[in-house]
């Protein structure tokens, strides 16, 4: 087990030493301590690696994530996990707003709540929030999974591409041309599998949940408009 | 960006260390804006005493027998603390109004940063360990306080364009975001009777929820109107004689965190701004929902 000092050693001396492993490395197990809500905690990492935040997180944390498995003992502020292409991201408390965004895979669990734009242009992500998220959730979301065990804001889904949402409680409005599709048994086997890699099957069933989806209705889905861009 | 920290303590025994806890939480703000930096402090409110803040460009020739002069116009005791380019003046709170109407042909050029029963504004160009240094922000006592630091975007780097903005006794507003109505509601604002010393957007917020508050509002109902007749990104922390309040736009990008304990209410753009704090590891931390009043009054 490698403990880093945040507070003592600084951001750049964490974050060169974790872009330093790559590939096979015996240092597979980090402790970060005094994190103090600073900013783009180990965020580039790429090596199949085991970090431990001890305490709540700024902007960034975790941003571009290759491999690792990051866990954020605290909250994580605006922007944790973004871009992340693979590994796993599990925040013990709530998250800020753009949690997830544009990630490219991976799987990002979030135990408290999620704030506005969850899931914003995801591209293969899958995020499971056991909490609430805010508004503006998956704008523009392409594809990948989202999962939430509460509720959802304003606007979820708007202007969907292929990305699967999946809400247990309410949905306070749905985005335009995001619509409620029927939950089908592939659904229901994608869905038992996301609550329990994202620790939250003995939490909530998969029936429980409705599917949202793209009615693919919008002028960017018409082939007549491709020579528009 | 702009970085916004603030606090309303619930326990007295904190008070004498507000000033410390605000100077300290501002500093982690500082780069979230370098180009100004303020703080409101509020302290001593009914003991029958008004304070007026007031700044000049010149505090060796404007503040040079500024205390004497206003005593033979008013003809009663006043107090005065120089700290830098700021003085706080102490007069009878029935002389508050008599007072400035003085301040304005005694010393022209001075500015008026702030006047009310508790409420003290400094506020300087430059870094914000720099500019509480100034003012000895930190050995400052009392109830609750705003501070701010700036990143210009609405109107130039001067003192006055500086926040926390103050435009009613014992009120004052801090912001993060930029209004694009602001032109209009200050024309409109200007033919109710406000007043306006900038271009600012955020002075117009400002006289905004001034004059509502004038015209009978509460706090709370004051805060809400902004959503609907202010346009633009914010998130406003304000400030009154008792209470403490923020609110957001219901886009809300810009960020907010607040902490509750038995001994305080803290807001910060960053939970960093917070980090420090008492008891900070056991404190209910949320974010404030957008379009949403918050509002707390002793």
């Amino acid at each position: 087990m490698q403990t880093f000092d945040l507070s003592a050693n600084g951001l750049r001396a964490l974050n060169s030493s974790l872009h330093a492993l790559k590939g096979q490395t015996n240092m597979t197990e980090w402790e970060i301590i005094n994190p103090k809500g600073a900013h783009a905690i180990a965020a580039g990492v790429d090596a199949p690696v085991d970090i431990t935040v001890r305490g709540s997180t700024g902007y960034y944390c975790a941003g571009m994530n290759k491999q690792a498995t990051i866990r954020v003992k605290g909250s994580a502020g605006p922007g944790v996990a973004e871009n992340m292409m693979s590994g796993t991201v599990i925040i013990d408390g709530d998250a800020s707003q753009y949690a997830g965004a544009t990630g490219r895979g991976g799987l990002l669990v979030i135990k408290g709540n999620a704030s506005s734009r969850c899931g914003i242009s995801m591209k293969g992500i899958d995020i499971v929030v056991h909490g609430s998220i805010g508004h503006m959730s998956c704008f523009m979301a392409q594809s990948g999974n989202l999962v939430v065990l509460g509720d959802a804001g304003e606007a979820l889904g708007d202007s969907l591409y292929e990305a699967r949402l999946f809400v247990r409680g309410s949905v306070k409005s749905l985005g335009a041309d995001c619509i409620e599709k029927e939950m089908r048994p592939e659904h229901i086997a994608l869905l038992a599998d996301l609550l329990k890699r994202g620790e939250a099957d003995g939490k909530a069933s998969p029936h429980e949940f409705k599917r949202y989806g793209s009615a693919r209705k919008l002028y960017t889905f018409n082939v007549d408009n491709a020579a528009a861009y | 960006m702009c970085g916004i920290v603030g606090l309303f303590l619930k326990d007295p025994k904190l008070e004498p260390q507000l000033g410390a806890m605000l100077t300290e939480m501002l500093i982690t703000m500082t780069d979230r804006g370098p180009d100004s930096a303020g703080i409101a402090i509020y302290s001593g409110a009914g003991q029958g005493r008004a304070k007026i803040t007031v700044q000049s460009a010149n505090p060796g020739v404007d503040f040079k027998a500024l205390d004497g002069d206003l005593h033979d116009a008013l003809g009663q005791p006043v107090l005065m603390l120089v700290k830098d380019t700021h003085a706080v003046l102490e007069v009878p709170l029935d002389q508050m109004e008599a007072a400035r109407s003085a301040l304005s042909h005694l010393r022209p050029n001075v500015k008026v940063m702030s006047a009310g029963e508790s409420i003290e504004i400094f506020k300087e160009v430059g870094l914000p360990r720099d500019v509480a240094a100034r003012f000895g922000v930190s050995t400052m006592g009392g109830t609750h306080g705003i501070g701010h630091t700036r990143m210009a975007t609405e109107s130039a780097v001067t003192t006055m364009g500086a926040h926390p903005f103050s435009t009613g006794s014992d009120q004052c507003l801090v912001h993060n975001g930029s209004l694009s109505n602001h032109n209009s509601v200050r024309r409109d604002l200007k033919r109710a009777g406000m007043t306006f010393e900038t271009e600012n957007d955020t002075e117009v917020a400002a006289a905004f929820i001034s004059h509502k508050l004038r015209e009978g509002s509460a706090l709370g109902d004051a805060m809400g109107a902004t959503l609907t007749d202010l346009d633009g990104f914010f998130t406003f922390v304000v400030g009154t004689k008792n209470g403490f309040g923020v609110v957001r736009d219901p886009i809300a990008c810009k960020p907010a965190v607040m902490a509750e304990t038995d001994q305080y209410v803290a807001f910060g753009s960053e939970y960093r701004a917070m980090v420090n704090l008492p008891g900070i590891e056991t404190a209910r931390v949320w974010e404030p929902e957008p379009a949403t009043v918050y509002f707390w009054e002793r």
